[in-house]
């Protein structure tokens, strides 16, 4: 038996899509008993949709004004306290779980996997490095616990279960008040997120400006797709930082992928490997999309995108 | 003194096409260019404008690996740190016995920041300055593409899923770099002489009493599964007729 510890994201009294995945992981470790660990200001309707998700046993529910907005200082205490009798602690490779993750493994004096992509048994997990150019088979010790992060692009979300028990549980342990949460600047959007759209729409450097990135838009909002970016195009401002796609940005898994005026980084591209259909659209034949496009058109994406959008 | 201690890990150059050895046993490293970690280079700006700012006095590099990592760290001298050290490690390292290498120096030191890249890019772990953070009993601010120093306090942006986040800490404490922090300045030939003539230690890992055995261990490495290459289609309409074809749109 394996008891794993999930820990849950959140905000704004929605349980984030990435948990889903967690617990789809976790679920995938032989002898797997799952709980999740929410910590939060009130957390009822979080607590609920977590313990609704096939795989979980028990839902753990931490309560404390302290715990929102989330701060990787304040939670990662408790959450190693709550680790106590867990052989595997588990979040989201998002960057909630990418703060505080290693956070509480230190505390605990555990070793960390990041960017879990397959569990191949209790012990032995797959895992990306050099931006993907690499899979690295990693050994845990048995016996002594661990944490890990999940690439979440890497497993499909768990299915609605029959709902387990939320524990409302008290955890005692003091919490450090040297970190102050100001606050947080996030372009409101209508459009499906990021990170768990089923299709994507891209733009790059080629768009040469934030006004034509509207153009992006425009073919996104047409699929219903959530919008991307590359770094560079990020870099030159035309987009905000959070629709970076690639090693550093956001690895993602659409069913359908569209970059529009970008070259293709390797970058870049170890962002989208896992995307079902991936289309390129760019006036250099030569681009390195091409090589890991399903289909490539070589053109001007400011004639081909009006043009797409209106056959589609 | 208000010190920066900066970390600088030596990592095949971001340029590189990595590629697995035959064997599985690693990915090949002979002849191949080693650079700093970029984001080490963006913690090493960062931390060179707050002293120019006036809100540090000296900035001190650390690497730990093999001796080869003095290169980094000369360039990083070169580039404007005051003195460096050199923690030599010949095996392995994982993140948390770099953070306990850190936690030792940075009791030794006293700096008000450390400053560490978000990622290193060969392991992309983005662990070590979140559990320095934590043995240090210190904040953190990770992803940082904005920092502010006032007094004991320094107010950071954080390039964070949902946008930007700003969050207060009080110092010490642990900063790591995102892409956008800064652009690294380039090291002058001038420079690279005068950096010949600032401090360099090298120090074992052993002398610091720090636990540093692996504990994880990489069974084998292998080469990313390959995508097809696709097909080229010649028009809009040919392509939007392929993905309707195949169901997609």
């Amino acid at each position: 038996m394996t008891r794993i510890l999930v820990v849950a994201e959140h905000a704004d009294g929605r349980l984030n899509a990435a948990v889903a995945k967690c617990i789809a992981c976790a679920a995938s470790v032989p002898g797997a008993m799952i709980d999740v660990a929410v910590l939060a200001a009130d957390g009822a309707a979080v607590a609920a949709a977590a313990s609704a998700i096939d795989g979980v046993k028990r839902v753990l529910l931490v309560k404390n004004a302290a715990n929102e907005p989330a701060l990787a200082a304040v939670l990662a205490p408790q959450i190693a306290r709550l680790a106590d009798g867990h052989d595997l602690v588990l979040g989201p490779s998002t960057t909630f779980g990418k703060d505080l993750l290693p956070r509480v493994a230190a505390l605990l004096g555990a070793p960390q996997v990041s960017d879990v992509m397959a569990v191949e048994s209790a012990t032995r997990f797959r895992r990306p490095v050099y931006a993907g150019n690499a899979i690295a088979t990693v050994e845990v010790p048995a016996g002594r616990p661990v944490v890990a992060t999940v690439r979440v692009a890497s497993f499909a979300a768990a299915p609605a279960g029959d709902p387990v028990p939320v524990e409302a549980v008290e955890v005692d342990v003091p919490l450090p008040t040297d970190t102050k949460f100001i606050s947080v600047t996030a372009a409101r959007s209508d459009r499906p997120d990021l990170q768990t759209a089923a299709r994507v729409v891209s733009g790059g450097r080629a768009l040469g400006s934030a006004e034509n990135f509207a153009l992006i838009q425009g073919l996104a909002d047409k699929l219903g797709a959530a919008v991307g970016a590359s770094r560079a195009a990020v870099d030159a401002g035309y987009a905000p930082n959070e629709l970076q796609v690639g090693q550093t940005g956001k690895i993602i898994a659409p069913e359908l992928y569209v970059a529009v005026g970008i070259s293709g980084a390797i970058q870049h591209l170890t962002g989208i490997k896992d995307a079902r259909t991936i289309v390129a659209i760019n006036k250099d034949a030569e681009a390195p999309i091409f090589e890991v496009a399903d289909f490539g058109l070589v053109g001007d994406l400011f004639s081909l995108v009006p043009e797409i959008e209106k056959l589609l | 003194m208000r010190r920066i201690l900066v970390g600088i890990k030596r990592v095949i150059d971001y340029n590189v096409r990595v590629r697995v050895r035959p064997d599985g046993s690693g990915v090949v490293t002979d002849g191949v260019k080693m650079s700093a970690n970029p984001f080490d280079s963006i913690a090493l700006e960062e931390a060179l404008r707050l002293r120019e700012r006036g809100e540090a006095d000296e900035v001190l590099a650390v690497s730990v690996g093999p001796l080869e990592a003095q290169q980094q760290l000369r360039d990083a001298l070169a580039m404007g740190a005051d003195r460096a050290i050199l923690v030599k490690a010949d095996a392995t390292i994982e993140p948390l016995a770099v953070a306990r290498v850190f936690l030792a120096l940075a009791q030794r030191e006293s700096p008000r920041l450390v400053i560490l890249g978000k990622q290193a890019i060969d392991d992309d772990c983005s662990q070590t300055g979140q559990m320095l953070a934590a043995l240090w009993e210190r904040p953190q601010a990770t992803f940082a593409s904005r920092l502010e120093v006032t007094g004991e306090m320094a107010r950071v942006t954080r390039e964070v899923d949902a946008g930007l986040e700003t969050i207060e800490v009080s110092l010490p404490a642990v900063v790591t770099t995102d892409l956008r922090l800064n652009e690294p300045r380039y090291i002058k030939l001038p420079d690279i002489m005068k950096a010949k003539k600032k401090p360099l230690d090298v120090v074992e890992l052993g002398s610091l009493g720090v636990d540093a055995a692996p504990v994880l261990k990489v069974l084998k490495y292998d080469p990313p599964p390959q995508r097809q290459k696709g097909i080229m289609v010649k028009d809009a309409a040919a392509l939007v007729a392929a993905l309707k074809q195949k169901g997609i749109v």
